[in-house]
């Protein structure tokens, strides 16, 4: 492998570790401060990359549609959150599984109603729309950078929302001891609605800066869902930094499996996962 | 987190009546029904094993597991790779192969799954569940995402002489329906057993069961095991009575399938997973019936039973009960 395919793959897998991480970020905290397992998460990424789909056809830009998208997810995230999810903090994880696996459900076929069941691709804007030359041959479209440089700066931003600002604060005293925290007259309803759409946020704008490379199809959030479990899994659960640090770790494992060894490649980030639970069953980053 | 949950172990006279007649039911079935549904109730059998199956882990350890149907689907396969293109393969040692393939792979997973508990148990099955689903479904030479055929059910002629022909539609559903009684019989014993009991402990206080001095580790172990091979009796007998096997046999909607199941009928005594199994293809075949957009009712359905009724159909009945001893005895 030389140089310059070398640093092609490693691109990529930084840009798959981030578009991850964006998804498993929302999932840890939800997990982590709610204590609820929500395997409809994969569902708020599809929902995402149709929003990117149908609003960048109708605004004719990417960016407005991204804007858009994130606010209609994070309003669906509140409503969500309002109407079944806060009932469902204190609920064995069984009744968790089995309603976000319904929620699955009526997603899906919800998606398939208003959009059909073809796959759809999404135009890449054209300022982004050219690619970096590496050697005669090979070069590095701008597009993929756009996408790590997006989840960068939404991973610096979430770091600064949880560990410098007041709101941050609360989240964090909600997440350690609920009960003090609500004694203490932090209003924990309102930070659990938050910390919910924001999750819903995040993988929505996965979903929708995805959308032009992956392009949008039935089913796309259930893959999508099990991967950012084993990024959860291995990062440790509530854990935020764990789980940026494992879903660099599964790209890195994922995309060069892919290119080292192709017929393993399915398989390889669950061997990681195995490993790790050997020596960390807790995760890596256990709080 | 976890609040308590109903669990019935011993069945009420009632409930042990309604399962005798649903027994003398099935058994007629046969010669009332035509062979499109005699089909579709062996199906809900073979559902019905799989969901005893799950219930020994989600109902009486206390295990949430949402890969239960890797297991499943690896039996299944087994037959499919036994069974020569040309001819029959046999009855007497393809099933207990295929089933101890299941169990075995169970064991190797569940060495890593044990060790993880509550919400990493559940992410941790559905991860190595998709494990498995990527290895049938990247590989061609295991069929890939098409699957494979199974020309012929297994023959279960003993040197040259044919007890019975599994070709047979109705011989099929009377052998199905022979497994499902056999399984429930062992269940329940097991469920009675020391084993059973220290499993039944694991559900109710972990911890306390290991400051007894159980190896909870192990116990859990073995129902996983178990389980996983119960359940690959039910992918057998799938795969000989469908001809076909595919990576979704293996998908985490059949795992949670198999959870609604359970749910739906009652956790932790096996009667309620036959019940549920039943109720629960039942309700798929009609709501398939009504519309081709059947994945909205059968969502909304789901979530109208968490919310409503998280006990299933005999944990409500077990409700009302305790809610009218506590009135009675306030009486008294």
């Amino acid at each position: 492998m030389d140089f310059a395919t070398f640093l092609i793959q490693l691109l990529n897998s930084v840009q798959y570790g981030l578009l991850l991480f964006m998804l498993a970020a929302g999932l840890t905290l939800i997990f982590g401060i709610m204590g609820v397992v929500n395997l409809a998460h994969g569902s708020f990424y599809m929902l995402g990359a149709y929003l990117g789909y149908s609003l960048s056809g109708h605004f004719g830009s990417l960016t407005l549609a991204i804007l858009g998208g994130a606010v209609l997810a994070v309003l669906f995230g509140l409503a969500l959150e309002w109407l079944l999810f806060r009932h469902f903090y204190h609920r064995d994880h069984l009744d968790q599984v089995l309603l976000t696996f319904g929620l699955i459900y009526i997603f899906e076929e919800l998606r398939s109603i208003l959009w059909g069941d073809d796959v759809h691709g999404v135009p890449i804007p054209a300022m982004l729309d050219w690619s970096i030359p590496l050697t005669d041959t090979l070069s590095y479209p701008v597009y993929r950078l756009f996408i790590s440089g997006v989840c960068m700066a939404l991973a610096l931003g979430l770091y600064l929302l949880i560990s410098k600002t007041r709101l941050g604060m609360k989240i964090r005293a909600g997440a350690f001891n609920r009960d003090m925290a609500e004694s203490l007259g932090v209003n924990i309803k309102l930070i659990h609605a938050i910390v919910f759409a924001l999750g819903v946020g995040l993988a929505a704008v996965a979903g929708m800066v995805a959308a032009p490379v992956s392009s949008v199809y039935p089913n796309m959030g259930s893959s999508v869902l099990i991967m950012c479990f084993v990024v959860v899994v291995i990062g440790g659960i509530g854990s935020v930094r764990g789980a940026l640090i494992s879903a660099l770790l599964v790209g890195l494992v994922d995309t060069f499996g892919k290119v080292l060894l192709p017929s393993m490649a399915g398989m390889l980030v669950y061997m990681l996962m195995a490993a790790v639970l050997l020596w960390k069953p807790e995760g890596l980053f256990k709080q | 987190m976890s609040t308590p949950r109903a669990h019935i172990e011993v069945l009420p006279r009632s409930v042990q009546f309604a399962l005798a007649l649903g027994l003398a039911a099935l058994l007629l079935f046969p010669v009332v029904g035509s062979d499109f549904y005699v089909q579709m109730v062996t199906r809900m059998m073979i559902m019905a094993i799989f969901a005893m199956s799950l219930d020994l882990l989600q109902g009486v350890t206390g295990l949430v597991s949402l890969g239960h149907a890797a297991y499943f689907g690896v039996a299944g396969y087994a037959l499919a790779f036994l069974t020569p293109a040309d001819t029959p393969v046999s009855l007497w040692w393809s099933l207990p192969l295929a089933v101890a393939g299941a169990g075995l792979v169970a064991l190797v997973i569940g060495f890593f799954v044990v060790r993880t508990h509550g919400i990493y148990f559940i992410m941790v099955t559905m991860a190595f569940a998709q494990m498995v689903f990527y290895l049938f479904f990247d590989n061609k030479v295991l069929g890939g995402s098409d699957g494979l055929y199974i020309n012929f059910r297994p023959d279960a002629s003993i040197f040259g002489w044919l007890p019975f022909d599994l070709e047979g539609r109705k011989t099929f559903y009377y052998f199905t329906l022979a497994l499902v009684i056999l399984v429930y019989v062992l269940l329940r014993r097991l469920l009675w057993s020391p084993l059973g009991r220290a499993l039944s402990g694991i559900r109710i206080n972990e911890h306390r069961m290991r400051a007894m001095g159980f190896g909870t580790r192990g116990y859990k172990l073995t129902a996983f095991t178990v389980a996983g091979a119960l359940a690959g009796l039910a992918g057998y007998l799938w795969g000989a009575q469908t001809g076909y096997v595919n990576p979704e046999l293996m998908g985490f909607h059949m795992s949670a399938h198999a959870i609604m199941m359970i749910i739906l009928g009652g956790m932790g005594n096996f009667a309620g997973a036959i019940v549920g199994a039943f109720a629960f293809e039942y309700l798929l075949h009609v709501f398939k019936d009504i519309t081709k957009h059947w994945q909205l009712l059968m969502g909304s359905f789901i979530v109208l039973v968490v919310v409503a009724a998280p006990r299933g159909l005999l944990g409500m009945l077990g409700q009302r009960r305790a809610a009218k001893a506590q009135e009675d005895s306030h009486h008294g």
